[in-house]
């Protein structure tokens, strides 16, 4: 029995030098082969007298198995280097770039439109479009917009002819969503609006926001509520913001609304007001029933606060370089 | 309107800061713009009087003086300015003094002479009155006295940029009137005591147009002495305000216009010939105004004219031959009521807004102009001496406005602010505004007085309440709204969704303007007359696009000339093309527009460099398809359009129905835009792209697909798509998926000749396919698309 437990302590040897697949396995065919020494020394067992044969039996598998085991744990060693080697062998530089086309980007007028719906959106305000190419009707008339008032002289509006022009505000969109919805309305509108100046501070064309809020019991505090929430929102900071009045024809009473600089300064950011009755009647709606609000802002003006862009010519240059910084 | 902050505590005490008073006035809606100083930053410059001056012996131009200050000791101080002369009252900056811009006054030798201070001309003090050399004081002021104090330039101009409905506020009275209501203090009105005539000339004044002008008062006054100086108070006074001082008159009518609000005027009564009338000028009669141009007047503009000439434009501008001169003595003063509907838009038709006509045409005080000559007059005689007549006045009382009773409901007024007022509340802040209100069966009744042109229903008594209440004082409340969602519909996809498919691939959004340089558009589209701007910015921006790839073009143009040749950029917009079917005649459509330009991707180790082509960007307007799940549904039909390359063009359908165009912007309208690659372009009804496919499930077959490759040789001009059709349509229910894998022309082919190669993916629901079974599918297909298109299997 020595000579087992000899043999398999030198079999495990063995294994343990095997330096490869092939050694191993001569190792493994040398001990556990048809020839190899354990399975002659199962084949002797049958000499046994039965008694003994258990007791042998079951130590000559005692043994064979310590080798087995040896040789698997060696033949999973073997493995497990031979494919580190090869792993190591495909190492590539990773930090080499990656075989992107570029990314793209989103116009900073259109970020600022998306947070603004985003933020509407979540207190269920839909969005509405209108005509660019409007009529004097909806810019002007039926906004309670005199028709002497200056801002419709040739001077701050684009006639085609004296009923046709280029939106000067989104307000327009007002009359004609309430032309075809009843209240309660929660809108916002996006678009391009229109004036003829052009220099360091004026565009020609830029972006106005307009929202409007209708239905029963509708009242200065909540156009108070909504706005500075918004603006809050919008600027993710603890704004100071204050309303102070300001006129507009379509609204009465009407607001303009500040936020406090860092540097101290109040910065107009929008106007405001509560929906002018004669607005609503305009639009078919009961003033005595329904009250509202509505609002307009400067896309521009938001998107420069936002992302510090300081030139408002930016936003219409098209220069990737600076498209490609949003 | 330009204020003094000085002269507004003298109409009302409020014992406030400049800082306070501006706070206060922009929270009542009188936003301030700027608060500026009236002098510049200066210390220690005093009065003086040159006792001394000679010509500096090494110099042409320098002065020397000897400056008493009233200390006794003599100045002595070298100035070079032209004016200097012996008796001159002066401003002396004294040795320590400072002065704008950081000039520190240090004892100095100017060409070997001793000077001690420095004698200052009003620029120097940081003073805006446009006077040569250094300033010249009146004989009388006081020796030693700080100038600040002396000019009364310890004050402020404030700047009030006043909204259109406050013509109340464009005098100094209306804005002392409105900051004694915010500060409840007292308010003194400047009064003045009637001027009995001394004369009894008068000039009967015929008013033809009442309606225009209800009421025109005019007094003569003989005998004025124009040459005399106006006092220091007022100019500075009309300084602070913005106004130049020129003559007594001009000066003394525009002192009552700021103070009270009443835009006045003045003619030689010698140049007065005939009869002077108030009314309406004749089509095409002429003026000749005080600035010698000479103005074509419209019937609708109303005139003061006697029988040779007009005389002024009513409210507006004065004209040369009827106008005060400097050797005038004898004048007839003016001061009308000119109704706001006869002066609107009239001034700035004639290119003549005037301070007069800002006012006259949003409203002026009806009942002011008696007050106003009287306030004149007295001003008048203090300055120049004379006598006045007595002053006459024709009324057209009829004609005045007449204010009506305004009910102002106080549940509509809880319900638009938002929160209760008291009755006290209310009426407190309506009557002393000047509204007179009361409450009359539960409601209140108001009468807008004679200078709040803009009070004229319950919102403008809602807005009053509210604005002199305080904004802050109103609270932020979030609304309680009935939770009622908006009916939406999962097939409309947002069309940032559908712009984002485009920003993933490395496109990058841009706004280009609606208006178009109207030359190169036609270049694209000579077959679409744009809409033209009448009056546009510039030629470059006179028409309205009729398409968005012009401003897209334009802006690869930009990014080229600024050295960056890879260009991928699109934009969604309306754009506007005449139809006589749409809303106001005009089709405005939202699209999509993108372009690609220059190389197909940036510098890299890793992809091969080359310029993109039509395959690029018809893969990016796949993907667009591919995200709305309508890929089966859209089409790309070879076709032509003006703007592309006749051969790489095709038209996008969906369902049949046009929805865009791609290709290749033609070479000819690349060259127009000046660009230097080929640009691939396409545009497609944004509306189109937002429609979404619901999805519906499909069996996923349990059984194996088995793929067979086939290579089709067809002539060149049979297109994939109708080939790939073909196949589908023949290949049955089993054919599941057709892969299109290669596309070779070239050797080995006959002349004419193509290959298209297909992957064929076959599968069944119920079984796994036989080889015969897929075998015969393949033939079939072979065999049809040999009988369709004359296509021959390549070995």
């Amino acid at each position: 029995m020595e000579e087992l437990e000899q043999t398999a302590a030198q079999a495990v040897d063995e294994i343990g030098r095997a330096v490869d697949q092939t050694t191993l396995d001569a190792v493994r065919v040398k001990y556990l082969g048809k020839k190899g020494f354990f399975t002659e020394q199962m084949k002797a067992l049958g000499k046994l007298p039965p008694e003994e044969k258990r007791e042998a039996g079951a130590k000559i598998n005692g043994a064979k198995q310590k080798v087995l085991d040896a040789l698997n744990a060696r033949r999973q060693a073997l493995q497990d280097e031979e494919l580190n080697r090869k792993l190591a062998s495909e190492t590539i530089d990773v930090t080499l770039p990656g075989r992107l086309c570029g990314q793209g980007t989103f116009h900073p007028v259109t970020r600022v439109i998306h947070r603004i719906r985003e933020i509407f959106g979540s207190l269920g305000f839909t969005v509405e479009k209108g005509p660019e190419i409007e009529d004097a009707y909806h810019n002007f008339d039926a906004l309670n917009i005199q028709p002497n008032h200056p801002a419709r002289s040739e001077h701050d509006t684009f006639y085609f002819n004296p009923n046709i022009l280029l939106r000067t505000q989104t307000s327009g969109v007002q009359i004609r969503v309430m032309e075809k919805k009843k209240p309660p309305i929660r809108m916002i509108s996006p678009g391009r609006v229109y004036r003829p100046d052009f220099d360091m501070t004026h565009s020609p064309m830029f972006h106005q926001v307009e929202g409007m809020l209708i239905d029963e019991n509708i009242s200065f505090t909540d156009l108070k509520g909504i706005l500075n929430e918004f603006l809050l929102n919008f600027f993710e900071e603890q704004l100071e913001v204050r309303f102070r009045p300001s006129f507009f024809p379509f609204t009465e009473p009407s607001a303009e609304v500040d936020v406090k600089r860092r540097d101290g300064q109040w910065l107009e950011v929008l106007g405001c007001g509560m929906v002018n009755p004669i607005v609503l009647k305009n639009a078919g709606i009961d003033p005595d029933k329904y009250s509202g609000f509505a609002f307009g802002l400067g896309v521009e003006r938001f998107a420069m606060l936002r992302y510090n862009v300081n030139d408002l010519r930016l936003f219409f240059e098209n220069d990737l370089r600076f498209l490609s910084q949003f | 309107m330009i204020i003094s902050k000085n002269w507004l505590d003298e109409l009302v005490d409020t014992g406030l800061t400049t800082e306070q008073t501006c706070d206060y006035l922009t929270m009542a809606g009188l936003e301030v713009d700027t608060a500026s100083p009236v002098c510049g930053d200066i210390s220690k410059v005093v009065i003086g009087k040159v006792v001394e001056c000679h010509d500096h012996p090494n110099s042409d131009h320098l002065h020397i003086t000897k400056v008493d200050i009233g200390a006794g000791e003599l100045l002595d101080i070298v100035c070079g300015a032209p004016n200097c002369r012996e008796g001159l009252k002066v401003c002396v900056a004294l040795v320590g003094a400072e002065l704008p811009g950081g000039v520190k006054i240090k004892p100095a030798k100017l060409r070997g002479v001793e000077s001690n201070g420095m004698l200052c001309s009003y620029e120097e003090l940081g003073v805006n009155i446009e006077e040569k050399g250094i300033a010249e004081l009146p004989e009388d002021a006081p020796l030693g006295k700080d100038v600040k104090e002396y000019f009364g330039w310890n004050d402020t101009s404030i700047d009030i940029d006043l909204t259109a409905n406050r013509a109340d506020c464009l005098s100094m009275l209306g804005i002392a009137r409105e900051m004694a209501v915010l500060t409840h203090k007292e308010f003194r009105e400047p009064v003045t005591a009637p001027v009995a005539p001394s004369i009894s000339d008068e000039v009967k004044v015929e008013v033809d147009a009442p309606a225009a002008c209800p009421r025109y008062v005019s007094r003569v006054m003989k005998g004025l002495n124009l040459s005399a100086a106006t006092p220091l108070w007022m100019k500075e006074k009309l300084r602070k305000c913005g106004i130049r001082s020129l003559d007594p008159i001009v000066d003394v009518t525009n002192y009552v216009m700021i103070e009270l609000g009443q835009p006045m005027h003045a003619y030689d009564l010698s140049r007065i010939k005939g009869q002077m009338r108030v009314r309406l000028a004749k089509e095409g009669e002429k003026a000749v105004l005080l600035s010698g141009d000479e103005a074509v007047l419209r019937n609708d503009t109303l005139v003061i004219a006697d029988d040779e000439k007009v005389m002024c434009l009513a409210g507006i501008f004065g004209c040369r031959d009827a106008g005060v001169q400097p050797d005038t003595s004898d004048v007839l003063l003016e001061a009308a009521f000119f109704a706001p509907d006869a002066i609107k838009e009239r001034a700035r038709s004639y290119g003549l807004a005037t301070e007069a006509s800002h006012r006259f045409e949003r409203g002026v005080d009806f009942t002011l102009p008696v007050k106003a000559m009287e306030r004149a007059t007295e001003l008048l005689l203090s300055i120049c001496g004379g006598s006045a007549g007595p002053v006459s006045e024709t009324l057209s009382a009829d004609s005045l406005p007449k204010p009506a009773p305004i009910t102002l409901r106080p549940n509509i007024l809880t319900r638009t602010v938002g929160i209760s007022f008291t009755d006290e509340q209310v009426l407190t802040i309506l009557n002393s505004l000047g509204i007179k209100t009361e409450k009359k069966d539960g409601n209140y009744v108001s009468v807008s007085p004679s200078w709040r042109y803009d009070i004229n229903d319950e919102a403008d008594l809602t807005e009053e309440v509210a604005r002199i209440y305080g904004y802050s004082n109103i609270p932020n409340c979030p609304p309680t709204a009935r939770l009622l969602a908006e009916r939406t519909t999962a097939e409309l996809i947002d069309a940032d969704r559908v712009k984002s498919v485009l920003v993933d691939r490395g496109y990058h959004e841009v706004v280009t303007y609606s208006f178009v340089e109207p030359k190169k558009m036609a270049v694209l589209f000579p077959d679409i007359r744009p809409i033209i701007v009448p009056k546009p910015i510039s030629a470059e921006m006179s028409a309205m696009r009729v398409s968005v790839i012009p401003g897209l073009l334009e802006a690869v143009g930009t990014n080229n000339k600024r050295g960056q040749n890879r260009v991928r950029i699109f934009e969604s917009g309306q754009r506007f093309i005449l139809d006589k079917d749409a809303e106001n005649g005009i089709s405005q459509v939202e699209m999509l527009a993108g372009v690609i330009s220059g190389p197909v991707a940036g510098k890299n180790w890793g992809i091969p460099e080359r310029d993109c082509d039509f395959y690029d960007i018809k893969g990016d307007v796949e993907a667009l398809i591919a995200s709305t799940g309508y890929s089966g549904s859209y089409e790309f039909r070879a076709a032509k359009c003006s703007a592309y390359h006749p051969g790489i063009c095709a038209e996008v359908l969906f369902n049949g129905s046009h929805a865009g165009w791609i290709g290749q912007i033609h070479p000819t309208a690349q060259k127009a835009y000046g660009l230097k690659h080929k640009v691939f372009a396409f545009e497609i009804e944004l509306a189109v792209l937002q429609k979404a496919r619901i999805p519906s499930f499909r069996e996923i077959s349990r059984y194996q697909a088995s793929k067979r490759d086939i290579a089709l040789i067809v002539p060149k001009t049979v297109n994939a798509a109708d080939l790939t059709a073909a196949i589908a349509s023949l290949g049955g229910s089993s054919l599941v998926n057709i892969e299109l894998f290669d596309h070779y022309e070239g050797e080995n082919l006959d002349e004419g000749k193509k290959s298209l190669a297909f992957t064929l993916t076959l599968q069944n629901n119920e079984k796994t396919l036989s080889d015969a079974e897929i075998n015969s599918t393949v033939d079939g297909i072979v065999a049809g698309v040999r009988e369709k298109f004359g296509a021959v299997l390549r070995e």
